[in-house]
């Protein structure tokens, strides 16, 4: 089967997944499938229908596996909106086209993406700026203590972060192309591991660097751990270095539990992620003002999930006076939500299929036939994964919480543009690797 | 750079593992235990989403409790008869998870069927619906004996004695249950239920269980005589008769008639504390009430060392026998138990569990759940019962309680006139326990008034039983 035929043919299940779901919804809400629900159903199919045409002209070879687990994900985000708020699952559509249009728009500007690399000092300029943006008064804001947003009043709303992620990974993978064959010369075997000389060691400790003035800029641990995460698999792959793996995550777990214990947001969420269910961390304290109530109540409601989960529409997101009982389901706590309504399956079934998108992300870095475009991919992959881990590890209290979006999924206009223009660069390096050769 | 590539790979895979085992921990392994948590308050909300079913009387058409839409797809409870019934049915206030009453104790029933099943396809039903509770409670009998206690601190419980069924339980002060007075500083605005919780001390009214302890443990017959001059010496204090009069030598039927206190408080040490204790045992004393209240709500009655908070053990060697015979030496009393106590008299012997539920029907209108009569304790002789009787009557024919006597129907009971508060303040508790008619005895009752300034059991409490045993029988109980 050729590669837009089995796209086109894996859009089925995308297409009957959002269509089942939102009649789900809406038979939970008043016993009836209205034909919004199929109207809904097929909007979205229309819009994948027309992302893969679009594909299949522009790219016949691009991996054919990513863009329907996008759809999936992407059309299980909307339904999951939709029954907490209609209202901003009609916005999210609206994102999700967007998301399509910049993905289309990546494609045809950066068809040759390589020419990126010409711009990666301006690229790697306008990302740190875009992480620095968070903290500029006026414009920057908090969220329950993290600044991860952007307010422009009147104007929009954005979350920086997201675009900044994918500018520093194409910086890192040119960059490392030029020097990773320096970076793995010479270097002294001490207890069987090869220590690298010390300047070599730039690169981590710029790296390092960044990630500790991530958690100290924004005071948030999550995006540090992503950023860090991500750029320190592309050193890795580059230069085969486990030992730089070691030492970067020991001066990782060094640094965090510094500055985790000197920011105050930081140490707090620290507390809500190792006293959850204490009563007076629970409500908050004075040196904790939130409290772990957002994560105890995750945690409450994936308990309330079981094995099969209550049913789509089912799960308590509002409490009785009104208000919400889960503070921010449709963003930090839509992980909580989808267990408590499809339970254990549910949940593992959707991190299936990250591990899908993933697994393609690195397998396009593995056929990749130049350096750069392999580094693109795994970190583009990599970051990825990580951010998935990090919401998911938060909402699971595997780590602590913080506030990244779940990609595809979370409602929120930055990561689903930014996610797209991720999709497309992992889009366009495997065209171009699985391109035929020659005549 | 591949095999760098996989491993990295590896180790997500090990990360994405570890969220699986995590969610696994959450929704299965800890599930029942967060559930449970007493943070979650999810089960609360759930429950905010089941129509409650009705909690109506005896009648079948008095709605004591019913459910009213409120926002978001939630039911709250109304209760129309307000502060009339507060104490027996209780209030329910789902969001703060506070619950009293029947609301509380019968709480799985009013719930319904509601398993928490949950599949697939969502729960079984997404309008859950509960079932009626049927009472045993008379709302005329109930309006009388809060029209006789006419806002005075104090309470009336009346019974059926041969099933244990609660026709009225009625207290002041009382509250209106749509809206729980908490945390009010008002001592008059409390939820407190003085039939089941208040301890008060019974007076002359516990001469009922010394003179059946007596009888039954066959160390006295009605006709054996005891002096009855004044004072006697008992634990080594002086007890003297109302007003210091002497008796002479008489026999327990008039000393009951005219509640002799020297007498009884013979009586009582004579019998010891062994004897005492198995009798008190018998009748419910020592122990929480066995009616189908929240434990919270319900006092044992029982003796306590002064200013303790804690009653003696039963058969303790402390307690002054002698006076715990007449009803003092620290006794603390229910009006729910003293109503227990006249109760077994009038059932030949045969003391019922009191209870408030008479039956569970659901939506349908199947009754899914009947409270058949259940025997608590034969506490005496049927014979014992019967002689008993007969010097209860005696009480309210040419006794202390003449003012229960009702036209055309004989009367059995006993007063009692506490004395409370400081020496000499005045203040008493008057208490009246009877029950009609004699010869096949269909009501119960007892009555406390709270702190009256020189009452009589005879003529304050009296008169009250006498109206709320009148109504119940007119009603053909």
């Amino acid at each position: 089967m050729r590669a837009r035929n089995r796209e086109l043919f894996l859009l089925i299940p995308a297409s009957l997944l959002v269509t089942a779901g939102f009649a789900g919804v809406f038979i939970q809400r008043s016993n009836v499938i209205s034909n919004v629900s199929l109207t809904y159903g097929a909007i979205f199919l229309g819009l994948c229908l027309a992302g893969h045409i679009f594909l299949r002209i522009t790219m016949p070879n691009a991996d054919p596996f990513l863009f329907p687990l996008l759809a999936v994900l992407a059309c299980f985000g909307v339904v999951m909106i939709y029954r907490i708020d209609p209202t901003l699952a009609r916005q999210q559509a609206q994102w999700f086209v967007l998301g399509l249009v910049l993905m289309a728009l990546t494609i045809i500007f950066f068809r040759d993406y390589r020419k990126l690399e010409r711009y990666r000092y301006t690229i790697v300029a306008v990302s740190l700026g875009l992480l620095v943006l968070p903290r500029l008064p006026g414009i920057g804001y908090a969220a329950n203590g993290a600044y991860l947003g952007v307010r422009i009043p009147g104007l929009f709303v954005f979350q920086p972060p997201e675009f900044a992620k994918i500018g520093l990974v194409i910086f890192l993978a040119s960059y490392l192309r030029d020097t990773r064959q320096v970076l793995v010369m010479g270097g002294r075997r001490i207890l069987g591991v090869t220590l690298p000389p010390i300047k070599h060691l730039g690169p981590i400790v710029v790296i390092w660097g960044l990630a500790m003035g991530i958690l100290v800029l924004l005071s948030d641990i999550g995006t540090s751990m992503m950023f860090y995460g991500g750029l320190l698999a592309i050193l890795y792959v580059a230069t085969g270095r486990l030992s730089f793996v070691v030492i970067g995550a020991l001066a990782f777990a060094l640094g965090a539990w510094y500055l985790g214990t000197h920011i105050p947001h930081v140490h707090a969420r620290f507390d809500d992620w190792l006293h959850t269910f204490d009563p007076s961390v629970y409500n908050g304290n004075k040196h904790n003002p939130v409290g772990s109530y957002q994560v105890a109540n995750g945690v409450f409601a994936q308990a309330a999930g079981g094995l099969f989960g209550q049913g789509f529409g089912q799960s308590i997101l509002t409490l009785p006076g009104g208000g919400p009982l889960i503070p921010f389901p449709q963003t930090d706590m839509i992980y909580a939500v989808i267990t408590d309504e499809l339970g254990l399956f549910g949940a593992v079934a959707v991190l299936v299929v990250y591990l899908l998108f993933i697994a393609r992300g690195f397998k396009i870095a593995t056929i990749a036939r130049d350096s750069f475009s392999t580094l693109l991919a795994t970190g583009l992959a990599a970051m990825f994964a990580i951010q998935v881990f990090v919401i998911v590890g938060g909402v699971t209290r595997v780590i602590p919480l913080t506030g990244v979006t779940l990609p595809f999924i979370s409602y929120g206009g930055s990561s689903i543009v930014a996610n797209c223009v991720l999709l497309a660069l992992l889009l366009l390096i495997s065209d171009r690797a699985r391109r035929p050769t020659g005549p | 750079m591949n095999a760098q590539i996989i491993r990295v790979f590896g180790v997500i895979v090990v990360l994405f593992t570890l969220l699986i085992v995590w969610t696994t921990r959450w929704t299965v392994l800890e599930a029942s235990s967060l559930n449970s948590n007493s943070l979650n308050r999810l089960t609360l909300i759930a429950d905010l989403r089941i129509k409650r079913g009705r909690i109506l009387a005896a009648d079948g058409t008095t709605v004591l409790a019913q459910s009213v839409p409120a926002a978001g797809g939630t039911w709250s409870r109304y209760y129309p008869t307000k502060q009339l019934f507060a104490q027996p049915v209780g209030y329910l206030r789902a969001s703060q998870g506070q619950a009293a009453g029947l609301e509380r104790s019968d709480g799985a029933d009013l719930r319904g069927l509601q398993t928490g099943l949950s599949s697939v396809f969502g729960q079984l039903s997404s309008n859950p619906v509960g079932d009626d509770v049927y009472t045993t409670l008379d709302p005329k009998a109930q309006q009388v004996a809060a029209q006789q206690l006419n806002g005075q601190a104090g309470s009336i419980v009346a019974l059926d004695p041969r099933t244990g069924a609660i026709k009225a339980m009625y207290s002041n002060p009382t509250y209106d249950d749509n809206n729980p007075p908490f945390g009010s500083k008002d001592p008059n605005l409390t939820t407190f239920n003085r039939a089941t919780q208040a301890g008060y001390p019974p007076g002359s009214t516990f001469k009922v269980v010394t003179a059946a302890a007596a009888l039954d443990s066959g160390q006295f017959s009605p006709n054996s005589t005891v002096n009855g001059n004044s004072p006697v010496t008992i634990s080594g204090v002086p007890l003297s008769n109302d007003n210091n009069q002497s008796f002479g030598p008489v026999d327990l039927t008039t000393a009951l008639t005219y509640s002799v206190n020297t007498v009884w408080a013979q009586v009582g040490v004579q019998l010891g504390i062994p004897t005492m204790t198995n009798y008190m045992q018998r009748f419910g004393f020592y122990a929480k009430p066995p009616v189908d209240l929240p434990p919270v709500e319900l006092s044992a009655s029982a003796p306590f060392a002064p200013g303790s908070i804690k009653p003696y053990p039963p058969g303790s060697g402390r307690e002054d026998i002698g006076r715990i015979g007449i009803g003092q030496g620290g006794l603390r009393v229910t009006p729910l138990q003293m109503a227990m106590v006249v109760a077994a008299v009038a059932n030949g012997g045969k003391l019922m569990v009191p209870h408030l539920t008479a039956r569970v029907v659901n939506p349908d209108g199947v009754t899914v759940k009947t409270i058949n009569p259940n025997v608590y304790n034969q506490v005496m002789k049927p014979s014992t019962a019967q002689a008993l009787t007969q010097m209860m009557t005696k009480v309210v024919e040419e006794g202390t309680g003449t003012a229960a006597q009702i036209g055309g129907v004989s009367v059995a009971g006993k007063t009692g006139t506490a004395e409370i508060g400081t020496q000499g303040s005045g203040l008493t508790e008057p208490w009246f326990i009877g029950f009609a008619p004699v010869d096949h005895p269909t009501v119960a009752v007892a009555v406390t008034v709270d702190k009256t300034q020189g009452g009589f059991g005879g003529t304050v409490a009296a008169p009250m039983a006498s109206q709320v045993i009148q109504t119940l029988l007119s009603e053909g109980h």
